[in-house]
């Protein structure tokens, strides 16, 4: 079949299945994209209460559920990183507010401090979940980010009224090499950090992750065990967590929330 | 269904299994067969792939320059796999999240590859459609039942429904942890290929 393999034919041939293909795949991916980000922010809701133990790891929350308590005992608040004041509520809604795309326009961020954490920009205004109980804040959950080894983590963690005792943490959004350093997105790591201290008695950030194993959280608050094989991991989430517990983060939010809770 | 197309459908399951006999598709069987529901979804991805792509290949067959098959095959394959990540993203996130990566090296799955190069290329739409069902059921037989051993040993639990009762939740069962890693993975398929091999004598190799 001469036909077949001229080099017109061929030509004509591979861009005919080409433009098939990409057709197929565009209208998929444009089609499904809604309901993929529906997904990833209840996805991402999910996480905040997985963060303030409302749900347990594993557990299947419907978008119901998530509603319902975003409706009732979380409140979703704005903080004004630079000065650690709430913004008011109703100017920007909270809940829609889209950390990542903020911190990357130029209206709504700044060049950020320098840092080890990998953090380039900062935005204006960082996400605080509060959890009440009868109208009192009972813990707050403040977002974390910072550059792992492959990419840029995600997560949450959750603080206690005492703006000091780690309630909760998760990880969400993360590339970390599976099984080493993607194990900060496993609960029985995760957990590991609840009850410990994220200040030291003079008020400094000082929590890390070390090498090997720590002690339980009342004798040895300011540690948490390593994970095996995955020092830069390790070394990436001390130094994240460490700059958004700092006056650069949610430090100055986090200082008001101990002495004053949500006023 | 006349007796070609029955043997295109049904072959691949036992006799003719991919894993087990032609031996393709080993590594996703080792990773994703922890659940029994991350298993399941990963079998519907290559059935569906493998189905879809069996029948666009076959229908091209003629029509496609022998000097640039295997890219075409691949392209099919591609958009096809890229197309079910999609769907999985949107219906089932949490799952998508779980089976990260592999879902997309189902296009290096050997088996869609293999069936596409060495079934659809010489036979009609029809069979390739159903030679590629029964290497997606043949592929999903040795996942599952790994996966339900896995699964089993390893967290006691069917489906996310226990069976064992952990001992760390109050119950008797002390899990097996090392169901939960790749090795064991290897052992249980390395053991049903073996098991497939004894009973039917005439697929050893000779030597």
């Amino acid at each position: 079949m001469a036909r077949l393999d001229s080099p017109r034919y061929t030509i004509l041939f591979a861009t005919a299945v080409c433009v098939v293909c990409a057709l197929m795949v565009s209208v998929a991916a444009v089609s499904l994209q809604p309901r993929q980000k529906a997904n990833a922010r209840l996805y991402m809701e999910k996480n905040v209460l997985l963060a303030a133990g409302l749900v347990k790891p594993g557990q299947d929350v419907s978008i119901g559920q998530v509603e319902k308590f975003f409706e009732g005992d979380v409140k979703a608040r704005l903080v004004d990183l630079a000065t650690g004041e709430l913004a008011p509520e109703g100017k920007i809604d909270a809940r829609a507010y889209d950390q990542r795309s903020a911190r990357n326009e130029p209206g709504t961020s700044r060049a950020a401090p320098a840092n080890n954490a990998g953090i380039g920009r900062l935005p204006k205004y960082g996400v605080a979940y509060f959890v009440m109980k009868g109208g009192e804040p009972q813990q707050v959950v403040i977002s974390v980010e910072g550059l792992g080894m492959w990419g840029t983590v995600y997560g949450f963690m959750a603080i206690d009224r005492d703006g000091q005792t780690i309630r909760g943490l998760t990880y969400y959004d993360q590339k970390e090499t599976p099984g080493l350093g993607g194990e900060i997105g496993n609960p029985a790591w995760q957990a590991l950090w609840v009850g410990r201290r994220a200040y030291d008695e003079k008020g400094a950030p000082a929590i890390r992750v070390i090498k090997g194993q720590a002690g339980p959280a009342d004798k040895d608050p300011h540690q948490v065990d390593g994970m095996s094989g995955a020092t830069i991991t390790s070394n990436a989430i001390t130094r994240l967590t460490l700059f958004w517990l700092s006056d650069d983060g949610y430090g100055k939010f986090l200082k008001r929330f101990r002495e004053r809770g949500m006023g | 269904m006349n007796k070609h197309h029955r043997e295109a459908l049904l072959a691949p399951i036992l006799a003719n299994n991919p894993i087990g006999v032609q031996v393709l598709g080993i590594c996703s069987a080792l990773a994703i067969t922890t659940r029994m529901d991350k298993a399941f979804v990963m079998t519907m991805g290559v059935l569906l792939v493998t189905m879809l792509a069996n029948v666009a290949v076959s229908l091209v067959r003629n029509h496609t320059p022998g000097s640039i098959r295997i890219i075409v095959q691949l392209s099919i394959i591609a958009s096809l796999v890229i197309v079910f990540d999609q769907v999985l993203k949107a219906t089932l996130y949490e799952l998508s999240l779980e089976l990260s990566v592999f879902v997309g090296l189902i296009i290096t799955n050997c088996i869609v590859m293999g069936r596409a190069e060495g079934y659809a290329m010489q036979n009609p739409p029809l069979a390739s459609a159903l030679d590629g069902i029964g290497n997606g059921l043949g592929y999903g037989l040795v996942l599952m039942l790994t996966a339900f051993i896995r699964e089993l040993l390893g967290a006691g639990k069917v489906f996310g429904f226990v069976v064992l009762p952990l001992a760390k939740d109050g119950g008797w069962y002390v899990p097996n942890g090392m169901m939960l890693i790749a090795p064991s993975g290897l052992f249980i398929i390395a053991g049903l290929i073996w098991l497939l091999k004894t009973i039917k004598p005439e697929l050893q190799d000779k030597e």
